[in-house]
């Protein structure tokens, strides 16, 4: 490497993380064999991220549910219009905050610490002990992880969904008292397969490979120090959240402007 | 074909401006047990990088069984790796697997073998180096030695026709230290092997070593067998073996800058 000073570094930089990013993904896709070994490999980590996070999704999401149906029930209700609080629960849940807080619940709980291991892994040596086994760590560490990550989070969304429509259910019928059948009937009514119940599909795909993406890179890319390993913990949360929401309003202006 | 496994020819390597190694010549004879020593920081786990080609020499060339391995694809090195077996300076074990788990790695990788094939050939490496016993105990329950032990097992279960081993003997009490050297000469006689073994520790490889190398200030100041070593009177050799501080060699070493070598 050539001498830089820093007003090159304040472009070198960045444009250096964004080109090797790009190659790494490739690399992710490119060593993606779908053989018995990786198989297994992936479903275990699917287990092992759903193991972590299951729980957290379940409970954020049964109050997220209950939260949205008392503040839409407030609003609602000067209108004298509170039979439709299931319907603006189930959109509001299905179109942003069920993929969006999925997301960022998974890369706080399952992003870091797949980032924080491969990180340790990298600074123990692991990684390098498998190069030198003739083993690519990448198609044994990086590619399960990754996309056991692209596979949970569309699962871990379904999740959080269905508890929070349970837990808005649970507040607006046994607590506000509104007519159960009511309830259900204007929240099917209102959800479009395809524009509502995709979009949220769609979304948690993508965030998916965003979160996965970010924790696999940050961990296999940081310094192999404790203090690195730290650092590539808050990176994956910082940068999966930011990236998150881009991506979010990016893909709602797409599918509601088509 | 030519009788050496290994051939350094006027390799230098550094990063960025930092110059590590400068025209290192060096070759390791078929079967033979060949020692690379030196103070630490000098660059000799930076030798072993390059001979398994994870580094690539900034110039110079490096030939493992007549192949030149900086110029290797991606697929012949992996193929050139699956023939040497390395012992890391810390063992490097997997976290997440336990004793018989780690070994089986490089079986599993590699072959096809039935489970009651692969659980004989495990044991038998663990029984090799004492440790069948400890089949079932995680990393994190051995001690140091064991641990460095059971790396030996899973870096010599394909039986490798190259063994490079960095630092075996370092942070191991006597006891350890040679139970590893012998182990060391053992596979590397029993299996006709060769070995490239990485010290600062001069006495014990004087013992094990056929042939040895001295690194100081980036390049070679002394290599024979260890009688030759013994009767070299070249100052800096002198000064090496016998571990005095001050001498011709500055065992201080300029401090690194390896943070701004890496953001930089
Ligand atoms: N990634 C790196 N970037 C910059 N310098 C490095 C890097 N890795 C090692 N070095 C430097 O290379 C030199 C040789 O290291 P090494 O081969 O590990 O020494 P030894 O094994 O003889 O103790 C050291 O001075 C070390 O600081
Ligand atoms: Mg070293």
């Amino acid at each position: 490497m050539s001498k830089s000073n820093s007003n090159m570094d304040a472009i070198s930089k960045p444009l250096a993380t964004l080109g090797r990013s790009v190659l790494f993904f490739a690399q992710i896709l490119g060593s993606f064999r779908p053989d018995l070994k990786q198989l297994r490999a992936i479903l275990g980590q699917v287990y092992f991220i759903g193991a972590r996070s299951l729980v957290i999704i379940m409970i954020s999401g049964f109050f997220v549910g209950m939260v949205l149906t008392l503040q839409s029930y407030v609003e609602l209700s000067k209108f004298g219009a509170t039979d439709s609080v299931g319907a603006v629960l189930a959109l509001s849940l299905f179109r942003e905050l069920g993929p969006v807080l999925t997301a960022l619940l998974f890369s706080g709980r399952a992003g870091t610490s797949i980032a924080a291991e491969i990180g340790l892994m990298k600074a123990t040596e692991q990684l390098s002990a498998m190069e030198l086994m003739a083993i690519d760590p990448v198609k044994r560490v990086i590619v399960p992880r990754f996309i056991a990550g692209v596979i949970s989070l569309p699962l871990l969304s379904m999740l959080f969904n269905l508890l929070a429509v349970a837990g808005g259910a649970a507040y607006a019928i046994y607590i506000m008292g509104i007519d159960s059948g009511i309830f259900w009937g204007n929240m099917v009514a209102s959800v479009e397969f395809q524009s509502d119940f995709m979009m949220s599909f769609w979304k948690s795909l993508a965030f998916g490979i965003i979160t996965s993406f970010v924790a696999v890179f940050s961990g296999y890319f940081t310094t192999p120090t404790g203090d690195g390993i730290g650092r590539a913990t808050t990176q994956t949360v910082v940068v999966s959240a930011v990236a998150v929401l881009i991506v979010d309003f990016l893909i709602t202006a797409l599918m509601t402007w088509t | 074909m030519s009788e050496d496994l290994i051939k350094l020819t006027d390799l230098s390597f550094a990063w960025g401006e930092k110059v590590i190694l400068k025209n290192i010549n060096l070759s390791v004879p078929r079967g033979s047990v060949v020692a690379i020593m030196g103070p630490s920081g000098v660059g000799k786990t930076t030798v072993m990088r390059l001979i398994t080609g994870q580094w690539v020499p900034t110039s110079g060339t490096v030939e493992v069984a007549g192949q030149c391995v900086s110029s290797m694809s991606h697929k012949n090195l992996y193929k050139m790796r699956r023939n040497i077996g390395v012992l890391l300076q810390n063992g490097a074990l997997f976290t997440d697997l336990d004793v018989f788990e780690n070994v089986a790695v490089p079986v599993r990788e590699h072959t096809n073998l039935p489970e009651a094939l692969i659980r004989r050939l495990v044991l038998i490496k663990l029984e090799s180096v004492g440790l069948r016993g400890a089949v079932d105990l995680m990393p994190s329950e051995l001690s140091g030695g064991m641990a460095r032990r059971v790396a030996l097992a899973r870096a010599s279960v394909l039986d490798p026709s190259l063994m490079l081993y960095d630092e075996p003997l370092a942070g191991l009490d006597p006891i350890g230290a040679s139970t590893i050297l012998r182990l060391i000469r053992d596979t590397n006689d029993a299996m006709e092997m060769t070995s490239v073994v990485i010290t600062h520790s001069v006495e014990d490889m004087m013992e094990l070593a056929d042939y040895a190398y001295i690194i100081a200030s980036q390049s070679i100041v002394g290599e024979g067998t260890p009688e030759e070593l013994r009767q070299n009177t070249d100052p800096r050799i002198v000064q090496f073996l016998n571990g005095a501080i001050d001498g011709p060699v500055p065992f201080h070493y300029p401090a690194d800058d390896l943070h701004q070598d890496l953001l930089g």
